[in-house]
């Protein structure tokens, strides 16, 4: 800091935290219904995450919800769209969106069984073809987010179009492998990580997905990195006279949601014990959904790891409660889709409120 | 930023903390600024002032990073740099305060004060870059009270300050990094007549210290008050260089409508038809070092051609008249 100023010097902004936005008298006391939006804050999803399960667990018969084999069905559905989501939770915040998630996943993990059924073939158990497939996957992961980034910003592309093209391609790419049929040749270490449970109750992919959700969680809340994220969604040009080399940091981030997206098509082939070419098709539809249910702004600058993960378990929980109290696969999806603008409204009239 | 050579100022001769040579830039066939030279001397206040579309937005731009000029050169302390990115601008201690705030709205108070420097944590979590929050918010904190100003909390989110607040931010966080130079574009558009004075005694307060101010702003009375001296920026080119003290907020405004720039360019077409009868006009129309004209000659209402001024005809004055200021 530079410059020293003399202590004589009058105030300028507010007076004091009682003034008025211009220094003026105190606002009047907010309404008790403004106080209470202040304190839930953006938490409130946390509310109908709650509300959520003791409504189907008390509907469902024999309140079958609180059971160990509903909430392993659950965990175990999440595991995926848990991941996607994170990588997600950056690009949305940074403004942008990565529909190319659910394609990676299934790119991914196709490309990653071929290299680990080829090494099999070759009389290769050991550990290392599994490292290999993981390697294979994350890397593949890396190289299609950087070309998402690079295409963004370089070629000044939007998000959206560029992310569109990459669904497109990379979704039809597994058909093309294995003549299209599902490759269930694994290395027995991966088919160990999707149907080890921990103390009965949880999945060691599901582990994962939260080891990746928390780690991630700190880099968005707690480092430069993260800051920067949030930075550049809520004002781009800010943060480039700021000094932050937008570009290069929006890659990153494209290039984090591709190998989250490698990640997620492991744990995928891990969970089924087999890949399948039509893994991951319209789970970009969920991640998303999952992030904006969290609180995040489509408009970037908006957004919060737990938001996200209480957005994967309403739609996780969307999915094995509406089956448990005997609702059909159909109307999932339109509770999923009522779910989504229901959250986005609420939080906007919760904005407005806290703005007055 | 890249120190490309040293400029060799005359013995004796003050030099300029910031200084540009001729800058021009276009966008498409829009031409913003045509061949402008400027120095900002330590201490000074320098006011900056033109029509909507004049330049004086690109020129900051330029100055701080933002742009990079198409011709021209730049000169901080004497030394010709270039500016790739706004943050070898700040590097080289040259803070802004735009026109727009650039405020992150989402991000606390502190969080915009230190956005591009962020401070991080001692030990192995600095290696992934974790944020030292407490100490930010701390000395965020410091810094406003230092300039006295105040918002309440630093941990409020910018986009819950009202327009005043924000704008004060917005200076603040240039005056706390600013080291070499201030530049100002529109500091005071969103206050109100108290808060407009307070960021007036900021401004002075700050080159009090040697820390020149670059102020643009459409508020001529502010700028006649409150700057030691004022350039005026016309189609892109600086067309007059005044003096407060010498000049009215009328002188300003004549210099901006372009109509003292009309009457002095009938009344040097005269004198330079006198001169070429005497043989002191080169072909090109260029008066060379030394005429009559050149150094610092008085024109109408104390105000001085300023240097390399280009005059419509194609006449240039040349370089190395005096700023018409000391930067007292």
């Amino acid at each position: 800091m530079a410059i020293k100023l003399p202590a004589a010097l009058s105030p300028v902004g507010a007076v004091s935290p009682n003034a008025g936005p211009e220094g003026g008298p105190p606002p009047p006391r907010r309404s008790a219904v403004l106080r209470a939006v202040d304190r839930v804050g953006d938490f409130w999803i946390v509310g109908v995450l709650v509300v959520m399960v003791l409504a189907f667990g008390l509907k469902s018969p024999d309140h079958d919800l609180f059971t160990r084999a509903s909430w392993l069905n659950t965990s175990d559905y999440a595991v995926e769209f848990l991941i996607l989501a994170v990588g997600e939770t950056f690009v949305i915040i940074t403004g942008g969106i990565d529909l190319s998630v659910g394609a990676i996943l299934g790119f991914t993990g196709m490309v990653s069984a071929a290299v680990m059924q080829s090494m099999l073939n070759g009389g290769d158990n050991s550990l290392l073809t599994t490292v290999v497939g993981f390697a294979v996957a994350l890397l593949l992961g890396a190289v299609i987010g950087f070309a998402n980034g690079y295409l963004i910003t370089r070629l000044k592309l939007p998000p959206f179009i560029v992310t569109l093209g990459s669904l497109t391609a990379i979704g039809a790419a597994p058909a093309l492998i294995n003549g299209g049929n599902e490759i269930a040749t694994l290395p027995s270490q991966i088919t160990t990580i999707g149907s080890t449970e921990i103390a009965n109750w949880i999945y060691v992919t599901f582990v994962i997905a939260a080891v990746v959700c928390v780690g991630m969680g700190f880099v968005l809340h707690r480092t430069r990195f993260g800051l920067r994220t949030y930075a550049i969604g809520s004002n781009n040009l800010g943060a480039r006279r700021a000094g932050i080399n937008v570009d290069t940091h929006l890659v990153r981030v494209y290039t984090i949601s591709g190998v989250l997206g490698g990640l997620a098509g492991m744990m995928v082939t891990a969970n089924f014990s087999v890949a399948s070419p039509l893994a991951g098709t319209n789970d970009e539809l969920n991640a998303i959904a999952a992030v904006v249910i969290g609180g995040a702004s489509l408009f970037g600058g908006r957004g919060h790891m737990l938001g996200t993960v209480v957005g994967t378990f309403i739609i996780a929980l969307l999915v094995t409660g509406l089956v448990l109290v005997g609702v059909s696969g159909s109307w999932q999806q339109v509770a999923t889709g009522i779910i989504i603008v229901a959250a986005v409204a609420v939080d906007q009239v919760r904005l407005r409120l806290a703005e007055r | 930023m890249s120190a490309l050579e040293v400029s060799t100022p005359v013995a004796g001769e003050r030099v300029p903390v910031i200084a540009t040579r001729g800058i021009t830039k276009h966008f498409g066939s829009v031409q913003a600024l045509r061949g402008v030279d400027l120095e900002v001397y330590g201490g000074e206040v320098l006011g900056l002032v033109g029509d909507n579309g004049a330049g004086k937005s690109t020129l900051v731009n330029i100055l701080s990073g933002s742009f990079q000029p198409n011709s021209g050169s730049m000169f901080v302390d004497g030394k010709q740099v270039t500016f790739a990115s706004s943050l070898e601008a700040r590097r080289a201690g040259i803070e802004t305060v735009y026109q727009d705030l650039s405020l992150a709205p989402d991000l606390s108070v502190w969080a915009n004060i230190f956005l591009g420097r962020e401070q991080t944590v001692k030990g192995p979590l600095r290696l992934v870059g974790w944020l030292d929050r407490k100490a930010m918010a701390r000395d965020a904190e410091a810094d406003l009270e230092r300039t006295r100003i105040r918002i309440g909390s630093v941990k409020a989110l910018a986009g819950r300050l009202s327009g005043g607040q924000r704008q004060a931010i917005a200076v603040g966080r240039a005056v706390a990094w600013g080291s070499k130079v201030l530049l100002m574009d529109e500091p005071t558009a969103a206050l109100g007549v108290e808060q407009q004075a307070k960021v007036g005694e900021l401004v002075r307060s700050v080159s009090d210290q040697g820390v020149p101010v670059l102020l643009i702003s459409h508020n001529l009375p502010q700028v006649h008050a409150l700057c030691d001296r004022v350039v005026v920026l016309f189609q892109g080119r600086v067309v007059a260089n005044l003096r407060p003290a010498e000049s009215s907020v009328d002188d300003i405004v004549s210099w901006i409508t372009g109509a003292s720039l009309a009457a002095t360019t009938a009344a040097f077409g005269a004198l330079s038809r006198g001169a070429s009868h005497d043989g002191e006009l080169s072909h090109d129309g260029e008066l060379s070092h030394g005429s009559e004209l050149s150094h610092g000659s008085e024109l109408s209402h104390g105000s001085e051609l300023s240097h390399g001024s280009e005059l419509s005809h194609g006449s240039e004055l040349s370089h190395g008249s005096d700023p018409g200021h000391d930067g007292d």
